[in-house]
């Protein structure tokens, strides 16, 4: 079903573009300036990402779409990321638990679609994969090092921690676009990550002595449906502003 | 117009001569982005074809580097030029030439070291703590192996912050990717 695939687009696409212009709103006020940079060398590999997902998911749809009408003239119910993505940046911590979380399932979920029999999301996948290792490398080494660091970053990684798991259950639950999308073995579903992602999650936040929130406790769900949280109107309101105020603007 | 048709050869030699927007050093052709150079007939007329691998993602030269072959391929008299962009296999350092590895070492730039299929991640050692140094870079100004990694992320998508601790100084590496 091309529906399906569009929708499957559409989440791979979203996530990226909207954790993307998360990172965008630290540039120019990170804690350092090697931070600085490397939050927007991770947005902009992120925006490139969003950008391979959603110009292909135009090409499927046919209805003449492209990657800037989809990314700035959709509203907040047609996007399809995960609540995870759309989270506040909220202090340091909190950003860098939120792309840690996102990052070591981001990685996880790319080396599967690397096998898709859809060559082009094959070829997509391989190549966001090289650019999330590094991603993954950064935030859980300083997940690491802040969580078994001060009292003080400790304490701040585990308000974090404990914030952001209840958005970590909607990464493995599987819906109908799913189901159709592993039947014709385009994406293997997304419950088969969960066992090796809560082990490798484990081993880290273990090495950051902090508590593994349980793994079945009540998790928020929904943003892969268009059911976003308050906080995805505001984002894109700062995010598609020029396109709105002045439709068709180019430059 | 041109009388007679370049040679592949020709316009792969042109290329070597594009420098990379962001490393003017190195040329688009040592970086090893350029993929194929073919003549295609395009309706009456002939076409030179280039097939460009983009490095990361989301990398901003993309744009201007397509410019830059245009530009150089029509200073040249080629007046019909398309670029493709190919994505599959994925652009690696492993392409980069010799020769474009010892022009980053002598502009300040340490080259790649390994190859990219060994920087995957291995699930067992994610969030082991301390990201280490990758073993074997060399200071590019005093040639110390005794380095440490400031960040994993330069001033651009393909680099990485290290300082020598023995000359004390601040240097890029180009990531192995």
């Amino acid at each position: 079903m091309l529906d399906d695939k569009f929708e499957l687009l559409l989440r791979l696409g979203d996530n990226a573009l909207v954790l993307s212009q998360r990172l965008c709103g630290w540039v120019g006020k990170g804690p350092a300036l090697e931070e600085d940079m490397a939050l927007a060398n991770t947005a902009l590999d992120l925006m490139g990402q969003a950008r391979l997902w959603l110009a292909y998911a135009g090409e499927v749809e046919e209805q003449g779409r492209g990657e800037d009408q989809l990314a700035f003239l959709r509203d907040a119910h047609q996007f399809r990321n995960l609540l995870l993505v759309e989270r506040p940046n909220g202090s340091y911590a909190d950003t860098l638990m939120r792309q840690y979380l996102f990052d070591s399932w981001h990685l996880l979920l790319l080396g599967q679609l690397e096998r898709s029999a859809d060559g082009r999301i094959a070829a997509i996948a391989a190549k966001a994969r090289k650019e999330v290792t590094y991603h993954l490398r950064r935030s859980a080494d300083l997940v690491v090092r802040l969580g078994d660091g001060t009292q003080e970053s400790h304490a701040r990684m585990q308000e974090a921690l404990d914030e952001l798991w209840p958005y970590t259950g909607e990464l493995f639950v599987a819906d109908a676009v799913d189901e159709v999308m592993a039947a014709q073995g385009i994406a293997d579903s997304v419950c088969e990550l969960r066992e090796p992602w809560l082990a490798q999650v484990r081993r880290t936040l273990a090495a950051a002595t902090l508590v593994l929130p349980p793994a079945n406790a009540w998790m928020h769900k929904g943003g892969k449906q268009g059911r976003h949280s308050e906080h995805m109107g505001y984002l894109l309101a700062e995010m598609q502003f020029l396109q709105r105020a002045y439709p068709g603007q180019q430059w | 117009m041109v009388s007679v048709e370049p040679t592949t050869a020709e316009v792969w030699a042109w290329l070597a001569e594009v420098e990379d927007p962001e490393i003017p050093v190195i040329s688009i052709v040592d970086l090893g982005i350029v993929r194929e150079v073919a003549w295609a007939d395009e309706g009456d007329r002939r076409e030179c074809v280039v097939t460009i691998t983009p490095t990361y993602s989301g990398c901003p030269a993309t744009h201007v580097i397509a410019d830059s072959v245009k530009t150089a391929l029509r200073d040249r008299g080629v007046e019909h030029v398309r670029l493709e962009s190919r994505i599959a296999p994925p652009w690696t350092t492993d392409w980069m030439s010799e020769d474009g590895r010892r022009k980053l070492r002598a502009y300040g730039i340490a080259p790649p070291i390994g190859s990219a299929a060994e920087q995957f991640i291995r699930p067992e050692d994610i969030g082991r703590g301390r990201v280490c140094a990758a073993p074997g870079v060399q200071c590019p100004n005093c040639d110390s192996t005794d380095v440490a990694l400031t960040s994993q992320f330069g001033s651009t998508p393909c680099k990485a912050l290290y300082r020598c601790r023995s000359c004390l100084e601040p240097f890029d590496l180009f990531k192995c990717h």
